[in-house]
C-alpha cells in the first residue's frame, strides 16, 4: 500500500507519498491557505480535498453570525477559501457537517487502501478501514494542498492482538484505555498500531474507529485494522462509495489488501478482552487509567519513573492514592467527540439513561458527532430518551472535547467525558478536571452523580 | 510597522544582511515569542505585530522590538535554548513577519529550529563568550550593518568578524534552496501523475469526492 502511493524518494531518506484523501477544517487550514496565497500556488487536487467545520461551532444556537466573532471569522475564512479554491465544504445545515473524523467515514470518503491526511492528530481514526491515515501540522497541510503529497518516514508496525470477547458493559473505549494504560503513552512513537485478533474481528466499524482514534494517545501516529466483511458492509451504499460494477471491483481490490496472517511485525503484544473491565482515567494523561473497581495507584505500586507525574496528577485531580475511583462525584457529563460521538455510542448511553434521571446538580449533555448521527439518533427517538432523562441534546461539533467553543468546564469542575484527552485545562478551564470513560459509563455517572460501574445498571435496563 | 521592504525568504539563501538586535536571556519560550491567545487566528499575518506582545507590554516601549533604532533590523542575537516550549509554527512566523531573517545564539530548541528552517531562516550558533562580545558590539552601534555569509559561516561588520556554526545538513539545504518542502514536492509533479494513474481508487472504481 505504501509503495502504491510512493511518488519519489526524497533526500534524507523520507518518501514522498501521494495523499488520496485530504480532510481540512477551520482551525489548522487558514494559515495553510494563506501560505499558498503568499506563494501564488493553486490547490493541486481540490477534488481530493473535503472540508468541514467542527472545532469552533457552538452546539446550542448555530445561527450565523456566531456570537463569538473569532469563531465567525474562522468559519467565514474557511468558506471563502473553499469557494476560492473549488473545495467542497460540508457546512452547517448541509446534512453532512460534523466532526471531521466522523463525517469522512460515514460519507464513504474514507476507504480501504487509501492514504488519508488531515491537520488533526486524531486522523488515526480512519485506519480502522485499512487506510494509512495520519495527522499533520499546518505547514504539511500547506504541502498537501499544494502538491497532494507529503514527505513521510515509514513507520514500524506493532500488532496488538486481542483474544476473547469484551464482556457486557465493556466497550472499545475500555479496550483502548486498557491498552494505553498497559503500554504507556509514549510506547507508540515511531509505530503504527495494527489491531487484530478474534476480539477485533467481531467489533463494528464504529468500535474499530474508537480504537484507532485513540492510537495517538498511545503515541502511535496511525491505527490500523485489516479491511474485512464488516468494513465492506459498512461502506456499501454510502454517499461516496462505489456503486454497481465499480463496487465489485473495489471490494476485490480492498480484499487483496489485508495483511498476510503470517506477516512478521516489528513488535507484537497480546491482550485478553475477557479480562478487561470498564475503565476510568484518574490522572492527567490518557495512560493514567484504571478499571472502575480499582483504586487510584499508590506510589509504591508504580514504577519510579511514573511516580512524579502520578503525584502531580493526584494533586491536580484532588484524588488520594489508594482511594476507590468508583464513587468519585462529578459535576459535568459530556457524551460526544470523534472518539465516542457516533450512533452506537449514543445508543449505548441512551440504554443506560432510558427510564432513569440525571442526578440533581449534574449538568449532562449529548453532542452528536455529525448531522447524520443526530438525524439518525432522532429517528430512533434517542433525543427523546436523553431529554426525558434530563440530558441536553445539542447540535453536532467537537464541543467540550477541547472547548474551543462555549462548552467548557468552569473553575475546578470535574467531568465524566467520553472524549480522548484528560490533559490539564483541556476542557476549557485551566483548573478543570477530566475523567475519561465510555459513553455508557458517562451516562451511568450522570444518573448517579458519581463514577459508577455501568455493569451495575445494566441488569435493570428497560429496553425500548 | 511595515515589513514589505524585505521579502520573505525564497530560493537559495547564501547571505543575510542587515542591522542586528539582541534579546538577552536563556530559555525564551514560544509562549513568550507569541502568547497562546494569538493562536485563535485565521492567518499568520498579524503575528508580526504581536510578537513578544506580553514582554513588550510589560516594558512599556523599551523592549528591543519596540525601540526605534531596531525597526527594520533582520538579524536577532539571543542566548541559550531559544524557542523552547510548544511546537507552534506561529513563533518563527511572528519573528519572520516582524522582519527577522537570521538568528544567532548559543543554542536553539529542536522543533523551533526545524520550523525556522522550513521558513528559510538560518539559526547559527556560537559559544557564550562570542555571543557576549557580539551583543556588546551590537549595543555599541545598533545602526551598523552586518552580513552573515552561510558559505563561510562568518558574520562581519565594520566592528569585526565572528565565526559562527550552522549544521551542515540545514546549511546545505539553505544554500541549495532545498529548504522549502513545498517546492521539493512540487518538483515531482510528473511522478505524482504516474502514481495517480496507477491507483485503483482513482481509476478502476473512481468517483469524485464532490
Ligand atoms: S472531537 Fe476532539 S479530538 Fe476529535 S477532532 Fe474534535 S477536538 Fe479533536
Amino acid at each position: 500500500m505504501w509503495d502504491l502511493h510512493r511518488v519519489a524518494d526524497l533526500p534524507g531518506g523520507s518518501t514522498q507519498l501521494f495523499v488520496g484523501l485530504h480532510l481540512i477544517h477551520e482551525v489548522t487550514s487558514p494559515q495553510a491557505f494563506a501560505a499558498l496565497q503568499d506563494k501564488g500556488l493553486p490547490v493541486r487536487c481540490p477534488e481530493r480535498t473535503v472540508a468541514t467545520v467542527d472545532h469552533i461551532v457552538p452546539t446550542t444556537s448555530q445561527k450565523r453570525p456566531f456570537a463569538d466573532p473569532l469563531a465567525e471569522e474562522m468559519l467565514s475564512t474557511l468558506e471563502r477559501n473553499c469557494a476560492n479554491y473549488g473545495i467542497v465544504l460540508c457546512g452547517l445545515g448541509s446534512g453532512r457537517q460534523g466532526i471531521v473524523h466522523v463525517i469522512a467515514p460515514e460519507l464513504g470518503l474514507t476507504q480501504p487502501g487509501m492514504t488519508v491526511a488531515c491537520g488533526d492528530s486524531h486522523t488515526s481514526t480512519h485506519g480502522a478501514f485499512g487506510a494509512i491515515a495520519f495527522g499533520i501540522g499546518t505547514s504539511q497541510v500547506r504541502d498537501v494542498l499544494a502538491s497532494q503529497s507529503l514527505a513521510m518516514n515509514k513507520l514500524k508496525v506493532r500488532r496488538i492482538w486481542v483474544d476473547g470477547q469484551l464482556g457486557s458493559g465493556v466497550h472499545a473505549k475500555d479496550l483502548i484505555l486498557h491498552v494505553i494504560r498497559s503500554l504507556g503513552v509514549k510506547a507508540g512513537v515511531g509505530y503504527a498500531y495494527e489491531f487484530a485478533g478474534p476480539a477485533i474481528d467481531v467489533l463494528s466499524m464504529e468500535e474499530r474507529m474508537t480504537l484507532c482514534n485513540m492510537a495517538i494517545e498511545g503515541g502511535a501516529r496511525c491505527g490500523y485494522v485489516n479491511p474485512d466483511g464488516v468494513t465492506f458492509d459498512y461502506l456499501q451504499g454510502r454517499f461516496h462509495s462505489p456503486i454497481g460494477e465499480a463496487w465489485h471491483r473495489a471490494v476485490a481490490w480492498w480484499s487483496s489488501l489485508a495483511s498476510d496472517p503470517n506477516a512478521v511485525f516489528d513488535d507484537e503484544v497480546m491482550f485478553d478482552a475477557a479480562r478487561i473491565a470498564p475503565m476510568v482515567t484518574w490522572g492527567i494523561t490518557p495512560g493514567q487509567g484504571i478499571a472502575v473497581d480499582e483504586s487510584v495507584p499508590t506510589a509504591a505500586s508504580l514504577e519510579p519513573s511514573e511516580r512524579p507525574i502520578a503525584e502531580e496528577a493526584c494533586r491536580y485531580m484532588d484524588l488520594e492514592p489508594g482511594m476507590a475511583i468508583e464513587g468519585v462525584p462529578v459535576d459535568v457529563c459530556f457524551i460526544g467527540s470523534c472518539t465516542n460521538g457516533r450512533l452506537s455510542d449514543l445508543k449505548a448511553a441512551a440504554a443506560i439513561a432510558q427510564g432513569r434521571h440525571v442526578a440533581q446538580g449534574i449538568k449532562a449533555f449529548v453532542v452528536p458527532g455529525s448531522e447524520q448521527v443526530a438525524r439518525a439518533a432522532e429517528a430512533e427517538g434517542l433525543d427523546g430518551v436523553f431529554r426525558k432523562a434530563g440530558f441536553e441534546w445539542r447540535e453536532p461539533g467537537c464541543s467540550m472535547c477541547l472547548a474551543m467553543n462555549p462548552d467548557r468546564l468552569e473553575g475546578r469542575q470535574i467531568s465524566a467525558s467520553s472524549s480522548n484527552r484528560n490533559f490539564k485545562g483541556r476542557q476549557g478551564s485551566s483548573r478543570g478536571r477530566t475523567l475519561l470513560m465510555s459513553p455508557a459509563m458517562v451516562a451511568a455517572a450522570a444518573i448517579t452523580g458519581q463514577v459508577t460501574d455501568v455493569r451495575k445498571l445494566i441488569s435493570n435496563v428497560v429496553t425500548p | 510597522m511595515t515589513i514589505e521592504a524585505i521579502s520573505f525568504p525564497h530560493g537559495s539563501i547564501d547571505q543575510v544582511q542587515g542591522r542586528a538586535l539582541m534579546l538577552r536571556g536563556d530559555d525564551i519560550d514560544t509562549d513568550r515569542i507569541i502568547p497562546a491567545r494569538f493562536l485563535k487566528c485565521v492567518s499568520f499575518e498579524a503575528l508580526g505585530d504581536q510578537v513578544f506582545e506580553d514582554d513588550r507590554l510589560e516594558l512599556g516601549g523599551s523592549h528591543p522590538f519596540d525601540l526605534k533604532v531596531h525597526q527594520g533590523a533582520s538579524i536577532l542575537v539571543v542566548n541559550d535554548n531559544f524557542g523552547c516550549g510548544s511546537s507552534r509554527e506561529h513563533a518563527p512566523q511572528a519573528l519572520m513577519r516582524w522582519g527577522i531573517r537570521a538568528l544567532i545564539g548559543q543554542s536553539f530548541a529542536e522543533i523551533f529550529y526545524g520550523n525556522c528552517l522550513a521558513l528559510g531562516i538560518p539559526c547559527a550558533t556560537a559559544a557564550l563568550a562570542q555571543i557576549d562580545a557580539l551583543q556588546q558590539a551590537v549595543a555599541a552601534d545598533p545602526s551598523q550593518s552586518w552580513a552573515f555569509n552561510l558559505q563561510s559561516q562568518q558574520l562581519t561588520s565594520a566592528a569585526g568578524s565572528w565565526d559562527l556554526q550552522i549544521e551542515s545538513g540545514p546549511r546545505e539545504m539553505l544554500l541549495s534552496g532545498r529548504w522549502d518542502a513545498t517546492s521539493q514536492l512540487l518538483a515531482q509533479d510528473a511522478a505524482l501523475k504516474r502514481t495517480m494513474a496507477d491507483l485503483p481508487y482513482l481509476n478502476d472504481f473512481a468517483g469524485s469526492l464532490h
